[in-house]
């Protein structure tokens, strides 16, 4: 549980920001709503014309223009609040604020440190602070503050806004003052460039980190440093909401509608009977057989380790390329408290560093860990007081996560696909203009400011749905739009269609895509319908269309053309011909088939095929291509097209039909049979192929 | 998954390969041509100081391959067949060829098989002693026709068809009818030329003969075309390749392909194709089926959706829910991947940024490599070019959007330089897609110390250690090909074990440990011993093994509970429980009595004194 307070500077010079003040803190709650609906939030807004606050009512004076909200559970009609933040007329002091809302959590909280409790402040630190009492410099006084949060375990947090480049340099000193608190609490003071960034700086919550190992990393048998390893990095992910069961009465109010999922294995023998766990044993392919291997069997030949990081040496870090790094990153810091092991860290990171090599790794985080780590140390210095140097940790690859494909060379495209002198001065210029951090200071879109747009999305249509179960998905804030498009001005965009206008691209017409497919189809329809259209308006008679000079199966009616074709005597290649593209059109109507839309038409042609390559004594040509469509139906998206081709009994030319088959009429029978029964035929290639589209799309891994 | 099963492009996976995109045959059809000649029993002196046949070795040469190729290239295909045999067993009928094993795929029986044939070859096969058939027979011929009929006609992409030819007989015609001695030859040559010319490649493995050269100017030379520069080399390579047949890796291989077709929209109105190639992924232990352990046949699995309420089974279900600002909310899968959809854009230009922007925990899960296709958009290769060696000349890499429906994210283009050694490309040219977190995902691990203190930073005199420390630790020429999976190999050594019913599984090694015995060096030694001195102060070890006595004595509390306990058994002998309890009057003790007893068998002390007196029944068994 964790109890926050907002403390939001709504001074005249915020006017301009508020309303992203508004969305950005909403959006904190209406996460807070779903993940940690325990937490306590309060408000304490300054800069307004009333004063409403307990400190004021104590003293008696004081604490002027600074209203507060009492901390209470979260709850949507605070995010109402926030929504609609007032517009202050005065210049607030954020100091005298930052005392109330100190004042607020004591009072609520009692003495001690237990619980989480933080302060959020978001200002200009335009308006100037009071001189603090008598006898006392600024400094002192924040240093007293910062003495009583420390006391409390009260974290302080600062969004300082910084989006008007000429008022960039002032307010120095508040930002020394802010950080001072910041630092002395443990929490964070950002710098806020933009809208955008405001929605990174605002954390949801702090997290507690938890360690993944604490231990020794040894670098050889007699050197160890003590050392704990943290995640630096961890993906948040959109929530995985749960399966809605409708079957309870909507009038059982206490329903819950959960739906669990059910698993039963059962026997291929006897479909009554289910295995029990203890009895089924995994079945690991060697080559084409299947290996049992029983728990027992597993839990004593597995491969286990012993808990412990060992050091294998140092390389040279171009010997580790960006890209091997495989997964989240960790951090190795030294064991809080130790001043050995920081001081040993901090020489080997420094020397790192200096050298550019890094260092290999070998991690076993928890004692009998069925797999190791190989991993990366690179330095990370602190430049900080009071924060160690330590170690960014990445693991690295095995040799056999890593694929060798070959690529050709660039130098061997042909001369047309070279860019020539100028095309790459417009490259030049392009990534010049478009430089996202132009000095050390200065970087737009950097990770740790980025706010991720699709969870915001879906925190705020989940916050509208539980106003409005009708609500609609809410448009991507204006704000986040900035991270998906770049942000250019009509200036930029004009030199940039000038650099891009010095390349010749050219889109080529391919129906790869569904919707392409689907427009495409329709096209055919409309032609299919113009015949008939044609042939009452136009002179040409009906006759006249069947006996035209057939030339290819085409589209349009290709059964017709195939006959027609197999039909002609003036040439026997037409035979070869009709057959090739009878099979190009049933693959075709297959391939752009949506919702088995086109499934019936590709039954009637591969009827007419078969029954064509029968007459013509073709057996081989059409048995090969079943085979082949078989393949290509069986346990894939056109699965439900196969079953049909059973159910009109099509399977493959026999001996009884054509004397030069290959295939027996038993075989021909047993085909189809014989292929429904079998168990998805999916190939460890395919099985690869999935994986490869989870892992693209971000899910497994 | 289940959220986003209908994605519209989910089937563009498998796409025609670019025209320009160098690629190997991904399947092998391969048979082994095994020469069972006199010679092949010669003993031969091994490197390890065994002494075997030729053909014992090949045959074990051959094993190993096959053990490697049934996990790494299971599609493969491969056939055995011997020449210079006593029997015959082949299609053609012909004398002196005997073809043991068919093409087929690979199992566990096969490789048993293989791998016992030579106990019994000489009952089952035998050598041809010059007794068995005519000075006119020509087996080496009839061997490659053999082969090149198991390897068959058809041409299909992406299969390799192979001969792998063993044999020590440098002069196959040396005994031959002289009259046909010189048509052998030219007719030999001929078969292995058609065949080549079928796109069946043919690869000799020659051995030398105890005491002599394999001499490849007597026959083989014109046999395998061969260019004289290629000749000198070729004895050399073709033992490295022999040993290379034994020592590759089990590692399992992949088709290259192409993942997904992307485009990169760089600006309004421009945008060009990409290919994206998964080149980096954990490797796993791979798919298994579930399998009854009493009769070791699949079991079918079904699922079942069941509504808790009413225990009817769900058929379909559209609709997810949560709970949400104390209400239930109800959202379809529609309105989900709707949500998650931010862009139709596939990969969106943003600006580029310094290299140095890209930190090192700048990372989520493997990056993705890049490649120009000029498959949908003509011209992107041009422009992609141009893109990359701009970056590459500024040191910069490209900021994109990646709209991926399921999980959108920030992307670093990194440019990649093609990096060519004289055994061909090292690094294929293209760029590294990097997945990069957004704010939520960044955590400050680092702020632990503050609250902590003790940190100390480094002095020049601790880094010069270190730096000699590096120096000493230096590995050269690291590359993580040399590093395998040791969990991975188990499971492998493992699955062969249990597939040949091998009585031990074979050992495997585990290259992720250190050089410990060489870490033991005395130079290594003595700058690690520097290292700690500087670093930790010349008493260290005393101090850890004090710290370590300390640890073991336990804290405070701690001894302070085993003193309780020790007392509390003392305290618990004075009575006769069993005999309280047999009387119940167990009631009548205090509870600080009862406790004794607890306390001395480790037993929980909480609760009321009803519950005290229970524990204590139920462990005294009544």
């Amino acid at each position: 549980q964790e109890s926050l307070v907002f403390v939001l500077d709504v001074s005249p010079s915020m006017h301009p920001y508020l309303h992203h003040v508004s969305k950005a803190t909403a959006a904190v709650l209406e996460r807070k709503l779903f993940n940690h609906k325990n937490d306590e939030v309060g408000l304490v807004l300054f800069g307004m014309e009333e004063t409403d606050n307990d400190l004021r009512r104590e003293v008696g004076e004081a604490y002027e223009g600074i209203v507060s909200e009492p901390i209470t559970l979260v709850d949507g009609e605070l995010v109402t609040k926030l929504r609609a933040l007032p517009r202050g007329c005065y210049a607030g002091d954020y100091v005298d604020a930052i005392v109330v809302a100190t004042d607020m959590i004591f009072k609520k909280y009692g003495d001690g440190k237990k619980g989480n409790k933080r302060i959020c402040l978001i200002t200009d630190a335009q308006s100037p602070i009071k001189e603090p009492m008598e006898g006392m410099s600024m400094m002192e006084q924040v240093e007293k503050i910062a003495e009583k949060m420390e006391d409390h375990g009260v974290k302080f947090d600062a969004a300082i806004l910084r989006m008007n480049e000429e008022k960039r340099e002032s307010g120095s000193e508040s930002t020394e003052i802010l950080e001072n608190l910041a630092s002395r609490t443990h929490g964070e003071v950002t710098t806020v460039e933009s809208p955008l960034c405001l929605f990174g700086a605002l954390k949801p919550r702090t997290v507690t980190p938890t360690t993944l190992y604490r231990g020794d990393m040894e670098m050889t048998p007699g050197a160890r440093i003590k050392v704990w390893v943290y995640k630096k990095a961890a993906q948040e992910r959109v929530p995985s909401l749960k399966v809605y069961s409708d079957k309870a009465p909507q009038s059982d109010a206490l329903a819950t509608h959960v739906v669990k999922m059910d698993t039963d294995y059962k026997s291929s023998d006897d479909p009554t009977v289910s295995i029990p766990k203890a009895q089924r044993a995994k079945g690991y392919y060697y080559g084409q057989q299947l290996i049992p291997v029983t728990p027992d069997m597993e839990l004593s030949l597995k491969f286990t380790a012993d808990k412990g990081v060992k050091l294998l040496g140092f390389t040279e870090a171009a010997n580790i390329p960006r890209h091997y790094y495989m997964k989240e990153p960790n951090l190795f810091v030294p064991e809080p408290g130790n001043r050995k092991a920081s001081l040993a860290i901090s020489a080997l990171a420094r020397a790192l560093k200096q050298t550019n090599m890094v260092a290999l790794v070998r991690c076993v985080w928890r004692q009998g860990q069925r797999n190791v780590v190989m991993g990366v140390l690179t330095p990370n210095l602190s430049f900080e007081d009071g924060i160690a140097d330590s170690f960014y940790f990445n693991i690295v690859p095995f040799a056999e996560d890593i694929r060798e494909f070959g690529f050709a060379s660039f130098d061997d495209r042909p001369a047309s696909q070279l860019p020539s002198k100028q095309q790459e001065e417009a490259t030049d210029l392009l990534v010049q203009m478009l430089d996202l951090s132009p000095s050390d200071s200065v970087e737009s879109l950097q990770p740790e400011k980025t706010s991720n747009p699709v969870l915001q999305r879906f925190y705020h249509f989940l916050y509208l749905k539980s106003l409005n179960p009708d609500a609609l998905v809410p448009q991507l804030d204006e704000t986040l739009k900035k991270v998906i498009e770049p942000d250019f001005s009509s200036e930029h965009i004009e030199k940039l269609q000038g650099l891009c206008s010095q390349f010749t691209l050219k889109t080529k017409n391919s129906t790869k895509f569904w919707k392409d497919r689907i427009e495409a189809a329709a096209k055919d329809d409309d032609a299919e319908a113009k015949p008939d259209v044609d042939t009452s308006g136009s002179g040409l008679s009906f006759d006249s269309f069947a006996t035209r000079q057939v030339e290819e199966v085409g589209s349009l009616n290709p059964v017709q053309d195939f006959q027609t074709l197999l039909a002609r005597r003036d040439s026997d290649e037409w035979v070869g011909k009709a057959i090739q593209g009878m099979k190009k059109i049933i693959i075709d109507l297959l391939d752009s088939s949506y919702k088995g839309n086109t499934y019936d038409k590709a039954l009637t042609c591969l009827a007419a095929l078969r029954s064509g390559c029968v007459m013509q004594e073709e057996s081989k040509e059409f048995n090969d291509f079943f085979r082949v469509l078989a393949d290509k139906c069986q346990g894939k998206r056109l699965s439900d097209f196969w079953d049909a081709v059973i159910q009109r009994k099509l399977t493959l030319i026999s001996k009884g039909e054509v004397s030069d088959s290959d295939v027996t009429e038993e075989a021909a029978l047993a085909f189809l049979t014989s292929r429904t029964v079998k168990e998805e035929p999916t190939t460890a290639e395919e099985a690869e192929e999935i994986d490869e589209m989870d892992a693209l799309l971000g899910e497994a891994v | 998954m289940a959220d986003n099963g209908d994605d519209p492009y989910a089937d563009e996976e498998e796409e025609e390969e670019d025209e320009y995109a160098v690629e190997g045959a991904t399947r092998d059809y391969v048979v082994f041509l095994i020469d069972a000649g006199k010679d092949m029993l010669l003993q031969l002196q091994t490197k390890r100081g065994e002494t075997k046949t030729y053909l014992e070795a090949v045959m074990e040469s051959i094993t190993e391959d096959l053990k490697t190729r049934i996990i790494s290239r299971d599609t493969d295909e491969v056939g055995i067949c011997f020449i210079n045999t006593r029997e015959k067993n082949n299609s053609l009928s012909s004398e002196g060829v005997y073809t043991f094993k068919e093409l087929s795929k690979l199992s566990a029986s096969f490789i048993k098989d293989t791998s016992s044939l030579c106990e019994n070859f000489d009952s089952v096969i035998g050598s041809n002693d010059g007794s068995n058939y005519g000075a006119r027979e020509n087996p080496l011929y009839s061997g490659l026709w053999v082969a090149q009929g198991m390897l068959g006609k058809s041409a299909t992409k992406n299969l390799g068809k192979r001969i792998l030819l063993f044999t020590n007989n440098d002069d196959p015609f040396e005994n031959a009818d002289p009259v046909t001695k010189a048509d052998m030859r030219r007719t030999t040559i001929q078969r292995a030329k058609d065949s080549q010319d079928l796109g069946i490649s043919i690869e000799l493995y020659p051995m030398s003969r105890p005491g002599e050269e394999f001499n490849l100017n007597i026959f083989y030379k014109d046999m395998i075309t061969m260019e004289d520069d290629e000749l000198s080399n070729f004895m050399v390579g073709a033992e490295k390749r022999f040993e290379e047949l034994k020592a590759r890796m089990r590692k399992k291989l992949f088709q290259k392909r192409v993942v997904r077709k992307i485009t990169f929209t760089i600006a309004n109105g421009t945008s060009i194709g990409l290919g994206t190639y998964a080149m980096v992924r954990p490797a796993t232990t791979g798919k298994y089926e579930w399998l009854d352990s009493t009769t070791n046949k699949p079991v079918k699995s079904e699922r079942a959706l069941i509504c808790t309420d009413t225990g009817a089974i769900v058929t379909e279900s559209t609709k997810r829910f949560t709970h949400y600002n104390s209400k239930r909310v109800l959202m379809t899968r529609e309105e989900l991947a709707e949500v998650k959809k931010i862009t139709d854009v596939q990969v969106r230009l943003l600006g580029f940024k310094s290299i140095a922007c890209l930190k090192d925990y700048h990372n989520l899960r493997p990056a993705t490599f890049l490649y120009p296709s000029e498959e949908a958009i003509k011209g992107s290769t041009c422009l992609f070019i141009a893109l990359h060696r701009s970056l590459i000349r500024q040191k910069k890499f490209a900021l994109a959007f990646h709209g991926n429906s399921t999980s959108p994210h920030l992307v670093a283009l990194v440019p990649q330089e093609e990096i060519v050694n004289e055994y061909g490309q090292v690094q294929p040219p293209g760029m590294h897609m990097i997945y990069l977190p957004y704010a939520e995902d960044i955590r400050q691990p680092e702020k632990i110390n503050l609250s902590k203190g003790g940190v100390e930073i480094a002095a020049k005199e601790h880094i010069d250690k270190a730096m000699a420390l590096i120096k000493k630790l230096h590995l050269r020429e690291f590359t993580v090909y040399d590093i395998q999976n040791p969990a991975l190999q188990r499971h492998y050594s493992n699955l062969q074990a249990l597939g040949l019913q091998e009585d031990t599984v074979e050992d495997v090694e585990d290259c992720t440990l250190p050089d410990e015995e060489g870490m033991k060096r005395p130079s290594i030694v003595a700058v690690v011993q520097a290292f700690k001195d500087t670093v930790y102060g010349a008493d260290h070890d005393q101090e850890e093994a004090a710290a370590e006595a300390e640890r073991a004595k336990g804290s405070v509390t701690a001894q302070k509970r085993k003193a309780a306990a020790e007392v509390a058994t003392k305290e618990s002998e004075k009575y006769n429980w069993r005999q309280l309890a047999l009387d119940g009057e167990l009631k009548k003790l205090t509870v600080v009595e009862l406790k004794y007893y607890l306390a001395g068998k480790k037993l929980p002390l909480s609760g009321k004194k009803e519950i005290l007196i229970e524990r204590i029944l139920n462990d005294l068994g009544m």
